[in-house]
């Protein structure tokens, strides 16, 4: 196996644990981020034409630690020009041995990654870009393709989350108990943001950036992996397979948008639907209920429907009101309101929406604009729901979203 | 999310400014390209050429008319356009803040070719 791509799947699986060894052996985690990074980038380049090295992991360690001799040098020789010790250590003893044994604890070393770049110090976009390079094996150069800016604003963001880490004195361990819980929280959103990331954009021309939903399900399928206890884990995992199952359906060839109502079901991946079907109702009966377990069991419901009427929104309606108990949110309520209308009609639907105006995290929102609007056509207030789908409309921010309430609203023309 | 910050300023205004005060605003604004720079919010800046060298091209009766000057009456103009990527339109008003003196300053969101069914 040589080609580019096995290469770089393979690339990506090493590098949180290239990086492990390194940051165990080394500390300074920023300095060892950069050694590895580099070494990713010259396995990529050398294996596909030489051939994939017998001992990879050694390989990369190899490469990567020479890096680091390189910048531990360079740096005693900058603050130490006079003195005759900037080469100390000679570059044998820094050198990993290159066989992959005895490399040790390699399966934890990915998840204390995970918890160090998505530690509470750094801000969601930093927590995602760090973590797609450092524990996802990305180039800066794919991860700034993948949110559309310059690679140089990309590198720029990375080193100043590394920064934001040793500032904040975090260190390569894994949190301390109490603290494990909010840190996987944050862990477990990350992930969903990077899936979110490639979910929405997987049509038009940023086709490229629909491959992060597969980086996405690979990473909480490597933490489902090493957490196989965690009910969440489990339930977020179960999530993004049941959700992007319907990604072939979810958009017509000229980028617009489908609503799920009228997706062809048939274009649905009937093995990804099995395996989260499977993943979330093992958890729901093991594990105490969380709300990744309940939107993937919400997902389920729809996934398992085979036409949109045969939809069981009694159920879902059931599961919102306990994800409303468990994790209240306004975007909770909304999804609610629409079960509700399913259920017991439109009006009852427009009744709970009615309690989201007031608040503040909802105002100038474009999707409570659309949900009534929905609502309001349900109800047969065509003038109304025209009028909301128009401010809708105008107030999304997404060309494909836009599009598709415009459309609507011109539906409803006299 | 992606954000352009437009700058609009009227140049008589700014040619009256006390002797150091262009310098001084100038010097703000490098400071701040310097800070997004850092923080990795900033994707670029146009710097708008005097707006006597504009043409505003419009039709007349389906035939394109060009005249000289910028489109619209407003002794302000067209300065400068900042594109930012920040968390939230709060830290983009928070930085259009920075760049008020002397001048007026709108923060625009930029559309994304990515949405989500409904």
């Amino acid at each position: 196996m040589s080609g580019a791509a096995e290469v770089e799947g393979l690339l990506r699986e090493l590098a949180p644990r290239v990086l492990g060894v390194l940051v165990r052996r080394y500390g300074q985690f920023d300095l060892c981020e950069d050694a590895v990074q580099e070494a990713l980038l010259a396995a990529a380049v050398r294996w596909p034409a030489d051939g994939v090295p017998e001992r990879p992991r050694g390989w990369l360690v190899t490469v990567a630690s020479r890096r680091m001799t390189d910048q531990v040098r360079g740096e005693s020789a900058r603050r130490r020009r006079e003195e005759a010790v900037a080469t100390a250590s000679p570059a044998d003893e820094w050198v990993a041995p290159g066989a992959d044994a005895g490399l040790p604890a390699a399966a934890d070393d990915t998840l204390t990654l995970l918890f160090l770049c998505c530690h509470p110090a750094l801000s969601a976009p930093s927590q995602v870009a760090l973590t797609l390079r450092a524990v996802g094996g990305l180039t800066t150069a794919q991860v700034a393709r993948a949110f559309l800016v310059p690679e140089a604003t990309m590198a720029q963001r990375i080193s100043r989350a590394k920064q934001t880490i040793k500032a904040a004195g975090a260190r390569f361990a894994m949190p301390p108990p109490p603290e494990r819980a909010e840190r996987l929280r944050v862990v477990l959103q990350v992930l969903y943001l990077i899936f979110n990331e490639g979910y929405t954009a997987s049509s038009g021309p940023d086709l490229q950036r629909a491959d992060l939903t597969t980086e996405a399900i690979r990473l909480a399928r490597e933490l489902h992996r090493l957490l196989p206890g965690d009910g969440e884990v489990a339930g977020l995992l179960a999530l993004l397979l049941l959700t992007d199952a319907r990604r072939p359906a979810r958009s017509r060839p000229d980028g617009s948008l489908v609503p799920l109502a009228e997706q062809d079901r048939s274009r649905w991946d009937a093995a990804a639907i099995a395996e989260g079907v499977a993943l979330i109702s093992s958890a729901l009966a093991r594990t105490p209920v969380g709300p990744y377990q309940l939107q993937a069991a919400i997902a389920a419901v729809h996934d398992e429907a085979a036409r949109a009427d045969d939809t069981d929104w009694r159920q879902i309606l059931v599961l919102y009101e306990l994800l409303a108990q468990v994790a209240p949110s306004p975007v909770v309520t909304l999804n609610h309101a629409v079960a509700l209308a399913m259920v017991r009609g439109p009006e009852a639907g427009l009744e709970l929406l009615a309690t989201l105006d007031g608040d503040g995290r909802m105002a100038g929102n474009h999707r409570l604009e659309a949900v009534r609007a929905h609502l309001l056509e349900l109800a047969g207030d065509t003038a109304a729901a025209r009028e909301r789908y128009r401010a809708a409309a105008r107030r999304t921010t997404s060309l494909p979203e836009q599009r598709y309430l415009e459309g609507r609203a011109a539906r409803l023309e006299p | 999310m992606k954000y352009v910050v437009l700058i609009y300023s009227n140049p008589a205004t700014w040619r009256a400014l006390p002797p150091g005060e262009a310098d001084r605003v100038v010097k703000v604004h490098n400071d701040l390209i310097d800070e997004l720079t850092a923080s990795g919010e900033f994707l670029s800046i146009y710097r708008l050429a005097d707006a006597t060298n504009a043409r505003t091209v419009a039709a007349r009766d389906g035939v394109p008319v060009v005249t000289d000057g910028p489109f619209g009456e407003s002794k302000e103009v067209l300065a400068s356009l900042w594109e930012i990527d920040v968390d939230s339109m709060d830290r983009a008003v928070e930085i259009a803040g920075a760049l008020i003196p002397h001048a007026t300053v709108e923060v625009r969101a930029l559309m994304d070719a990515a949405g989500l069914e409904m």
